[in-house]
């Protein structure tokens, strides 16, 4: 890791206890002057963590974005239906009678074909268009991805169990009275994500195709001219955000059932990508936990005062704060162009 | 390239010339147009639910040769659930067949409030059975708006009824959470669990999920781990329902407490929570199962060849809910075409069919139909009719009717859609019919 990312990682992660204790502090102020706001630090613990946890799980989805931006500068708006289309090629392998390891291989392998055909179809006649013409056809591969899944596998919701445990464990119940209440589900999203983080941090900072990547992402032009194949980047870069998705698929399949509707946790992810920045992939991480247990609080403690269901714009809104401060978001390239 | 011109040219051409090659409804066949959602995010209720309405239709026509000898003739036009694609199916259906569109089903509570005024105005009665606007159950003022049999009001009053009963007839002291689709379609129980709150001293708290549904572990950290309520219900739809009922697991709240309304209990809405949705309960508008007569009909339909249903869907919740619903309206074609006489009716004749119609048991019986649906009668000022709902249960396989079917007590309710009613009436400027 780059000292760059180790210093604000490192101030985060000292601050983090103070912004909590502070959090907690204001919102026992409010539920002192405000009967409709119920708050006991159990309770505030338990709502942060199921947070933080369900940060994770956007962060998966976030990671896919991630990976396309920083090695094409295009956002890739068919994340949504990759995941969806990765998780219905998975289930669609299971319910033939695969075990889930061997579909996960084979769709693995559907999401490298994929990439390649997205390449050779969409993206190379598109070369050196503006940015803008090469998110327009992700737009275009959204809608066909998100009607070809659904003609090939059918438009019924799919259970996905892959035996990932879902029972309720209660924790720390010396400290607190009832202890705090975690999902055995969120804790191994949790694990999934860091193994995925780590692992693509290590891909991109240790191996040559990481190299090339980060190299194509800073200038395509340069790039080709010292001999690094644009084709075969791209493929590579939608073949791992491929896998990416078919990771979150898997998720949050098994959390919701493979359904249409996984096409639009994408949406879950904007935010995420707005505070941890569009080339980060710790921020795609620090992004998630941060929308997550913002979100969470927000909903249980402020959510009451505004009629409940505020999440969803609470997460933009926490977004677009920290983008009025820092527009690269909180982990992104600062863009310094001269005119 | 020139090849390529023609190829394109040639598929073009085949996809035109295969819609205009959809024969029209003649002039001796009663059109009824089908807005259906094969695709997109609620496909999985909309797929039982055409298949059901296709398979009646087609038994109706291959077994009794139509209605009174009027064979049906319908098409199906797809919303993928959007309010403006609704519009548009309506549109572009309405002026089919040789008396236009005679009723339309919209299977969308927003499609419903989108088509009222024009519907009325083109005189195509609008059958929003168990959704749409509770108060335009008022005939008077929604003289084409059809509820039968049940509205999103009473069911709140028949789930209130319920849990009253398993707390061993008073409900005073506990509590009760709703969590409902922020939209006007969860908010419609609201105001009728207050009122039932204040009668019946219970304790009610509401928790809206934004659509689509997919977090609301917020929600359910609140109700299960702070309000711990006594009974939960659910107005959620699509991939909320069995969201809800996972994450109601995840906090440990007891499925056997967790009622949903009739569009929370189908299938799709349990089989994705796998076994967390074991015990959880819901209402049911119409019966379970395929123990009814007529599923022998259909078995026979589709043992000829001739079925249009995907038959693993045959008996299930939705698809047993178009089968009602299709029911509904060739009993009010019937009524019609006995006043009107035996040949295709207009809208405005099957307006006064459903006014008209009365479902008794007898005839449930006699068209195979027993215990699918409860009698109906309507009238020009009632268009609810006076229907019923059962309470059902999941029991991790199949969906079984555990309570008979309860009528809402709508001496209380019948006042609420009439001072609704009036209101709209006054906003947009309608003056009441006489229905004396």
């Amino acid at each position: 890791m780059n000292a760059t990312l180790a210093r604000p990682l490192t101030l985060w992660l000292l601050a983090l206890p103070v912004i909590i204790a502070v959090l907690g502090l204001a919102l026992q102020g409010l539920a002192a002057v405000n009967a409709s706001v119920f708050f006991a630090w159990s309770y505030f613990l338990e709502v942060l963590f199921a947070g933080l946890l369900q940060g994770v799980m956007y962060a998966l989805v976030a990671l896919g974005f991630v990976l396309i931006f920083k090695a094409s500068g295009i956002f890739n708006f068919a994340q949504g239906s990759l995941v969806l289309f990765a998780a219905l090629t998975m289930v669609g392998f299971i319910e033939m009678g695969l075990h889930w390891t061997l579909a996960f291989v084979v769709t693995a392998g559907v999401m490298v074909l994929l990439a390649v055909v997205v390449e050779r179809v969409v993206l190379r006649p598109l070369v050196n268009q503006p940015h803008i013409i090469l998110f327009m056809a992700t737009i275009g591969i959204f809608y066909f991805l998100d009607g070809f899944g659904q003609t090939l596998w059918g438009s019924d919701v799919k259970v996905l169990d892959i035996g990932i445990p879902k029972q309720p464990l209660f924790v720390l119940q010396g400290v607190f009275e009832g202890g705090i209440l975690v999902n055995a589900f969120d804790l191994v999203a949790a694990l999934v994500g860091a193994v995925l983080v780590i692992g693509l941090a290590v891909f991109f900072h240790y191996t040559r195709i990481g190299r090339a990547l980060r190299a194509v992402a800073d200038d395509h032009q340069a790039a080709l001219s010292v001999g690094i194949p644009l084709k075969t980047i791209w493929a590579i870069v939608w073949s791992v955000a491929g896998i990416v998705a078919l990771v979150a698929g898997i998720m949050w399949g098994s959390k919701a059932g493979v359904q249409f509707s996984l096409a639009l946790i994408a949406l879950k992810a904007l935010p995420v990508l707005i505070l941890g920045g569009f080339t980060s992939i710790p921020g795609a991480i620090i992004g998630g936990l941060i929308i997550g247990a913002g979100e969470q609080v927000a909903e249980v403690f402020i959510g009451p005062l505004f009629g409940g269901a505020i999440q969803d714009w609470f997460a933009y809104m926490l977004a677009l704060v920290f983008l009025l401060f820092r527009p690269q978001g909180l982990f992104g390239e600062k863009i310094i162009e001269r005119v | 390239m020139q090849l390529r011109k023609l190829a394109f040219a040639a598929v073009g051409a085949l996809v035109i010339g295969g819609t205009a090659a959809t024969p029209p409804a003649s002039a001796a066949e009663q059109f009824v147009p089908l807005l259906v959602y094969r695709t997109g995010p609620y496909a999985p209720n909309g797929i039982p639910l055409a298949d059901g309405f296709n398979d009646f239709m087609q038994l109706v026509n291959e077994r009794d040769g139509g209605v009174n000898g009027v064979k049906l003739a319908w098409e199906e036009c797809e919303t993928q659930y959007n309010n403006d694609r609704g519009v548009e199916c309506y549109e572009r259906l309405k002026a089919q067949g040789a008396t236009g569109s005679s009723v339309v089903n919209p299977y969308s509570t927003g499609i419903t409030y989108a088509l009222i005024e024009r519907a009325t105005a083109d005189k195509v009665p609008v059958l929003s059975m168990g959704y749409g606007r509770a108060d335009a159950s008022d005939g008077r003022v929604f003289p084409y708006v059809f509820t039968l049999p049940i509205t999103y009001w009473a069911g709140a009053d028949v789930m209130v009824q319920y849990a009253n009963e398993k707390e061993g007839g008073s409900l005073k002291g506990k509590k009760i959470a709703l969590v409902y689709h922020d939209s006007a379609y969860g908010k419609e129980p609201i105001a009728t669990l207050e009122r039932l709150a204040e009668e019946e001293g219970f304790q009610f708290q509401a928790f809206p999920v934004a659509h689509p549904g997919l977090e609301q572990k917020a929600t359910w950290l609140q109700i299960g781990r702070q309000l711990r309520p006594d009974w939960v219900f659910m107005w959620g739809w699509g991939v909320m329902n069995s969201t809800a009922i996972k994450e109601a697991a995840a906090v440990g709240y007891p499925m056997d407490r967790f009622v949903g309304i009739w569009w929370s209990g189908a299938e799709a809405d349990v089989v994705p929570a796998g076994d967390a949705a074991k015990g959880y309960k819901s209402l049911n508008i119409t019966g379970v199962g395929t123990n009814a007569p007529i599923f022998e009909d259909i078995k026979k339909l589709h043992a000829d060849g001739k079925g249009l249903a995907d038959p693993k869907n045959i008996g299930t919740v939705l698809y047993n809910r178009a089968l009602v619903n299709s029911f509904y309206f060739t009993e009010a074609l019937r009524t019609a075409q006995g006043k009107f006489g035996e040949k295709p009716m207009s809208g405005e004749q099957i307006q006064w069919g459903f006014e008209n119609l009365d479902i008794t048991q007898d005839k449930i019986d006699s068209a195979g139909m027993t215990g699918l649906l409860s009698p109906v009668k309507l009238s020009c000022a009632d268009h609810e009719g006076g229907g019923s709902a059962v309470v059902q249960q999941w029991d991790g396989a199949k969906w079984a009717a555990i309570t008979d079917f309860i009528s809402p007590r709508r001496a209380a309710l019948r006042p609420a859609y009439e001072a609704s009613a009036a209101q709209y009436a006054k906003e947009k400027g309608i003056t009441p019919r006489d229905c004396s």
